[in-house]
């Protein structure tokens, strides 16, 4: 419509921008950050007010350790979701992980390592199955994903009867509990490193030609595979690159939580909940993976808030679907005001 | 599967060539295998054949009286809800809620009933306006707020599961022995009663469908919204209505399974899966996910095909995973036969409508066509 | 139609003019998303009336139309029908007083039935049942009052049907609403012509029982066919209301445009300079297309006319491996390639800017550099590298006005998006570019701006194949024509042919009524030598 040329500056090509007052951008680069951040910093503050301890170093990075898992998931589900697609088989995919480690490990330090080569050996295969039963056999994610959930829960109760077996070896669950020693903040845990390591490369998958892609095939797959975009490949691997931040939560919460058949439980929703949080629009195309990680932590920050506030666990959930209503609505609302 | 008639279930009398004088039994041959649910039961058949020869092979019978009973009886707590998630999915929308709902109104019986049959009538109407709030819940969150209803249900789930985990723990006694012995356990004739309520709610479903207004418009809105609010459909309402009568199956089979169990449960809706089981259902039986397509009594067979599945498991004693293997299997391979068939329907309906013979050209132009 | 015909009717409509109106709109305003679509439009129209509705593509009619049908809600203004002051939340409640509206889009859902189209909404009930038998009766007699030779039948599926069907039976479904005004948005865009003729005399008759029309429509014939006032629309403004017995299509392309147009086309290529043949297709074949040999030369534009259906697009999706070729020979450069998806033709130099810009050319919720990298980022990563782009070099050779590189897309104008588009596949530095309707949609400023590119293209030396439906626009810009009829070319003519030699071509027939032609030439010369107007 030649209409919405209106609000357009007129100019050879528009491309340069004129010179606002120093308080105008200040303004505006605040009014650019996401909503996430500052309810993440607030609950930080909020937080840290109560609960002093958590301002000092070794306070906030075990708050950082405990929300590194679900970051990690965050942006492997933002991945999916900005492909347009849904992962629903996370979840499963961190217990099986954790299960099979213990069970093959069985205690063994010196198994660790091909323990978790062989981890992240399914978390390919699971993750290559879902991206080519939704993209070549058609199936919609959800119900791939949900069959992929239905078949990993499967394979964890013929693998335990319900109560797992053996042990994680020590030197394993290190990465999920210890860290390095540093001396002006004590110990600096594995998993802040891994978690700011993969939002790195999150970060830069995102810059890349990849990430562009991936938000293509998100916000028009048809448009992207007219322009020479492999669609079937980016969403493939969008659900490889899910299931392996599925597999490196699981190694993390393995440390961090100790063996159950219920570790990864309802993780699926609480990493579309994150996402979510931090903007990412359902439907694909549109989101940053920094921020859908800053869902994460906001959502970790507010359970923790909960408890400080004694409300009792129980309630999170209640906690959590109130959120996640709330953060689409106000998003859907957005978008349509287009503001 | 893949004949070319379009997957139309609620029309199962001639579809394209609409031949007229076609035999009753011609004509009911066409629709069993020419529409997408007659192609359904055809594959209950074919699966119940292929499980009872399994099972006699083990040495058992699949088809004894008491393994029917048993199979009807667990189809009716999935097959309830499955008739509710079948109208919100052809609608355009889904509901994840109803597992919660289902252990919220097991236990608010238990709670309103407290042990005295005096309170059984106002127990169900309590448990039954509650089911229809949390779909009025749903259906405004998803309509008004315009959150996306995997979403919005999710959320709805969470916040009853809070809810729910914050106040009981464990089994809520309080179901009287009159309300678990009618709905639970009592037969009129050789069919248990909660058989005929399975019936009883497919038939309202299916007439609600076929029908009604709402039915009509139930399709239109899945089909296309936008069309539908265009052509004076008030969508939201339609939307709103679907939900409700959704979230009220999931009150019913909660009151069926508080019957069942004589207590109320708090993890009796998840423990049975009941979410992701009945869209499991809803697809198997036919039912596009993307809306607009679909019948209620495909449904009612994807219900039965997991139950048969479930108790040729159980008679052959195979373990959890191969189980859920071979059900997520199943799932997916429908699905996928399904969309195939979608995609090159589209594509010959593209190809093969006749080209109009001199029409004037694309919309928006000026052309000098023949069309002066 | 006969001279005295048509003063009858415009008498008649002066005298309908004076009656107090049976739909008055004043000051109708629409904003979306804070743009000013609609600035306060006045309109009225009587009983007994046909009241056209023209502008440019963007004007705001079919908004203006949606905010009378309740699908919209205005920013400010009200409407006033049969003398009580109406707001509408839903289009139901615009039903109920009296408002039925042919949308220019289909508005049918594909996997019900006729009769279910047809009834949306307001199903014939006994008791609590949908009463189906009446439902279908009443359709089939309003579809075999339309089109009794054409017999759709009401229980079938409304997808099965072909365009021109599906379009009898939005008609129908208007129709079927017995309301006191009625709202045809392009409704005879891909009707045959016996249909047209019919819809006609329908309108006629809807007229003369006391029914207001607002006709929306680009062909300035119907309009002065049927109408009896005419309210020019430009920029979501009112430019003016006249009589349609008053004023002459020249004047009225000139209302609608706003100012003339002269020297539209860029000049064509020098023949001399034409290159050697870079696409050659030999006995190409799909589903729909047959027998296509081809050779597209570098440096030259062939444009590709044919009616709707003849298999234009199908054509440029073969090439460019969308839909490819099953049978036959592709040779680029004298090479034998085989191209089976757009990432190989690609590869092999080739662009597509397809008909349908959002959902096909564009995603819109990205930025602009971002679309303009979009088919690079699709190259093998060899010669991507070879190739490093420069966003804004590029939009600065399409001259995109946009408010920065991080705009999203989906906030520019038409032309602007198009622009976009044709940066995309410049960046990949095409050899052969295929054009599908360049400038659908676009405002006729921006539509000289395409062109130029357009030409700029060929020029540099690239191939370019460029289909277009209007007639003008191949004419103008081609340096050779090729025409399709049934998914084959029906005949090839050199540059400068007139409409009828394509026409010809397009349709097969000869006997083109001598009367409709003459009428036809009168108006596209008028139109020509107005500019391009008149079409959106």
């Amino acid at each position: 419509m030649s209409t919405s040329a209106a609000p357009v500056p007129e100019g050879p090509s528009g491309v340069g921008e004129g010179a606002p007052s120093a308080l105008a951008r200040v303004l505006g680069v605040l009014r650019a950050i996401p909503v996430v951040w500052y309810l993440t910093i607030i609950l930080w503050v909020w937080i840290a007010a109560i609960n002093p301890l958590f301002a000092e170093p070794s306070g906030f990075l075990a708050y950082l350790k405990q929300a590194a898992p679900l970051a990690i998931l965050a942006a492997g589900a933002f991945f999916v979701l900005a492909s347009g697609e849904f992962d629903l088989s996370v979840g499963s995919l961190v217990t099986v992980c954790v299960v099979i480690a213990a069970a093959v490990s069985d205690g063994d330090p010196s198994k660790t390592v091909p323990v978790i080569a062989l981890l992240f050996v399914i978390g390919l295969i699971v993750g290559l199955i879902n991206g080519v039963v939704t993209t070549i056999f058609r199936v919609p994610s959800f119900i791939t994903t949900l069959a992929m959930l239905l078949i990993l829960d499967g394979a964890v109760w013929l693998y335990t009867s319900g109560s797992p077996k053996g042990a994680l070896a020590d030197n394993f669950r290190e990465i999920g509990r210890m860290g390095i020693d540093v001396p002006v903040i004590e110990q600096l845990p594995y998993s802040v490193i891994i978690l700011v390591a993969i939002g790195a490369f999150s970060v830069w998958l995102m810059r890349g030609h990849f990430g562009r892609q991936v938000l293509a095939v998100g916000d028009n797959d048809r448009a992207a595979a007219l322009s020479g975009i492999n669609v079937t490949r980016v969403r493939i691997t969008a659900f490889v690159l899910s299931a392996l931040s599925a597999v490196i939560a699981g190694i993390l919460l393995g440390g961090f939580a100790g063996v159950t058949a219920q570790v990864g439980q309802g993780l699926e929703f609480e990493a579309i909940t994150a996402a979510v949080l931090g903007g990412t629009v359902l439907g694909g195309g549109r989101g940053s993976v920094v921020n859908a990680m800053a869902g994460a932590l906001a959502l970790t920050a507010l359970f923790s808030w909960l408890n400080l506030q004694g409300v009792s666990g129980a309630l999170e959930d209640a906690v959590e679907g109130v959120i996640i209503i709330a953060a689409v609505a106000v998003a859907s609302y957005r978008l349509r005001e287009g503001s | 599967m893949t004949t070319s008639t379009p997957p139309v279930a609620q029309h199962p009398g001639p579809t394209a060539e609409s031949g007229g004088e076609r035999s009753a039994a011609a004509r009911f041959w066409r629709s069993l295998t020419r529409t997408t649910t007659g192609q359904v039961y055809l594959a209950l058949i074919a699966i119940l054949v292929v499980c009872w020869v399994v099972v006699a092979i083990k040495g058992s019978n699949l088809l004894s009286i008491d393994s029917i009973a048993d199979m009807l009886i667990r189809s009716v707590a999935l097959g309830i809800v499955a008739a509710g998630q079948t109208l919100v999915i052809i609608g355009m929308s889904l509901d994840l809620s109803v597992a919660w709902v289902i252990s919220l109104t097991s236990i608010v019986a238990a709670v309103v009933m407290d042990g005295s049959n005096a309170n059984i009538a106002p127990g169900i109407l309590v448990v039954l306006a509650l089911g229809m709030a949390i779909g009025l819940v749903n259906g405004l969150v998803i309509t008004k707020l315009r959150v996306n209803p995997f979403i919005a249900t999710l959320g709805v789930a969470l916040i009853i599961q809070g809810f729910i985990e914050s106040r009981w723990d464990g089994v809520v006694e309080g179901v009287p022995g009159g309300f678990e012995d009618s709905l639970g356990y009592s037969e009129i004739g050789p069919l248990p009663i909660a058989v005929l309520l399975l019936v009883a709610v497919y038939a309202l479903v299916w007439f609600l469908l076929r029908y009604t207004r709402f039915g009509h418009q139930l399709y239109a809105v899945g089909g296309s919204e936008e069309v539908s609010k265009l052509s004076g459909v008030r969508t939201h309402r339609i939307l709103i209505m679907a939900h409700v009568i959704c979230s009220l199956c999931a009150a019913v089979t909660g009151l069926y399974l508080a019957a069942r169990l004589g207590a109320g449960s708090p993890l009796v809706g998840t423990d049975g899966g009941y979410d992701l089981e009945s869209i499991a259902a809803v697809v198997l039986g036919g039912t596009y996910l993307l809306g607009g397509r679909g019948s209620v009594l495909g449904t009612l067979a994807g219900v039965f095909i997991l139950a048969i599945l479930d108790s040729t498991f159980n008679a052959l004693e195979v373990n959890a995973f191969a189980k859920d293997v071979v059900r997520g299997v199943i799932i997916i391979v429908a699905v996928a036969a399904y969309s195939f068939r979608w995609k090159e329907r589209r594509v010959r309906k593209i190809g093969a409508g006749p080209a109009p013979a001199v029409t004037g050209n694309a919309p928006q132009t000026q052309t000098p066509g023949a069309n002066a | 139609m006969s001279p005295g015909e048509e003063s009858r009717e415009a008498a008649g409509g002066a005298a309908t003019a004076t009656r107090s109106p049976l739909l008055q709109m004043r000051g109708i305003k629409k904003d979306f998303l804070g743009v000013h679509v609609l600035h306060g439009i006045d309109l009225e129209c009587a009983a007994g009336e046909v009241h056209a509705i023209v502008g440019e593509n963007g004007a705001g009619k079919s908004t203006l139309m949606k905010i009378l049908a309740g699908a919209y809600t205005p920013s400010a203004g009200e409407i006033i029908i049969d003398g009580k002051p109406q707001k509408f939340s839903h289009p139901l409640e615009a039903q109920q007083a009296g408002v039925s509206i042919i949308y220019q889009e289909f508005n049918l859902l594909p996997d019900r039935t006729v009769a279910e189209n047809v009834f949306l909404g307001r199903e014939p009930k006994r008791g609590f049942i949908v009463d189906r038998a009446k439902m279908e009766r009443e359709t089939e007699k309003l579809l075999r009052e339309f089109a009794p030779d054409d017999p759709i039948p009401p229980d079938e599926l409304v997808g099965r049907l072909s365009v021109a069907q599906q379009q009898t039976v939005e008609i129908a479904k208007a129709l079927s609403l017995d309301s006191k005004i009625l709202v045809m948005d392009e409704p005879t865009a891909s009707l045959a012509a016996h249909e047209v003729e019919r819809l006609f005399t329908r309108v006629k008759r809807l007229r003369e029982r006391g029914m207001a029309i607002l006709y929306i429509s680009h062909r300035l014939k119907e309009i002065f066919e049927l109408a009896q006032r005419i309210t020019v629309l430009k920029d979501g403004q009112k430019v003016k209301t006249v009589n349609a017995d008053e004023v002459s299509s020249a004047e009225l392309v000139k209302l609608m445009v706003g100012r003339d147009l002269d020297q539209y086309f860029p000049p064509r290529g020098d023949p001399s300079k034409r290159g050697d043949v870079k696409l050659r297709v030999r006995g190409g074949a799909t589903d729909v297309l047959a027998n296509i040999d081809l050779d597209i030369h570098a440096g030259e534009i062939l444009g590709v006319a044919g009616l709707q259906g003849s298999g234009r697009t199908e054509l440029a999706r073969a090439i460019f491996g969308a839909d490819p070729f099953l049978e036959g020979t592709v040779e680029i450069d004298g090479k034998p390639v085989k191209i089976n998806s757009p990432q190989q033709a690609i590869a092999h130099g080739i662009g597509f800017v397809s008909e349908d810009r959002k959902s096909e050319g564009l995603t819109l919720a990205q930025s602009v550099r971002d679309n303009v990298a979009l088919a690079w980022r699709g190259l093998a990563r060899r010669r991507r590298n070879q190739l490093t782009i420069n966003v804004k070099d590029l939009c600065q050779a399409v001259e995109l006005r946009s408010r920065g590189l991080g705009q999203e897309v989906r906030f520019l104008s038409g032309g602007n998006q198009q622009k976009v588009v044709i940066a995309k596949w410049l960046a990949t530095e095409p050899q052969l570019v295929i054009f599908d309707e360049p400038t659908r949609g676009i405002d006729v400023g921006a539509k000289a701006g395409i062109h130029d590119l357009i030409r700029g293209l060929a020029n540099d030396g690239v191939a370019v194949l460029m289909i277009s439906s209007e007639l003008p626009e191949v004419i103008g810009m081609s340096d050779r024509i090729i025409v399709m009829r049934n998914g084959q070319i029906a005949g090839e003519l050199p540059a400068g042919p007139t409409e009828a030699e394509i026409m010809f071509l397009a349709t097969g027939e000869e006997d083109i009524e001598a009367e409709t032609e003459a009428d036809l030439a009168k108006i596209q010369e008028e139109l020509s030598s107005a500019g391009e107007g008149g079409k959106s």
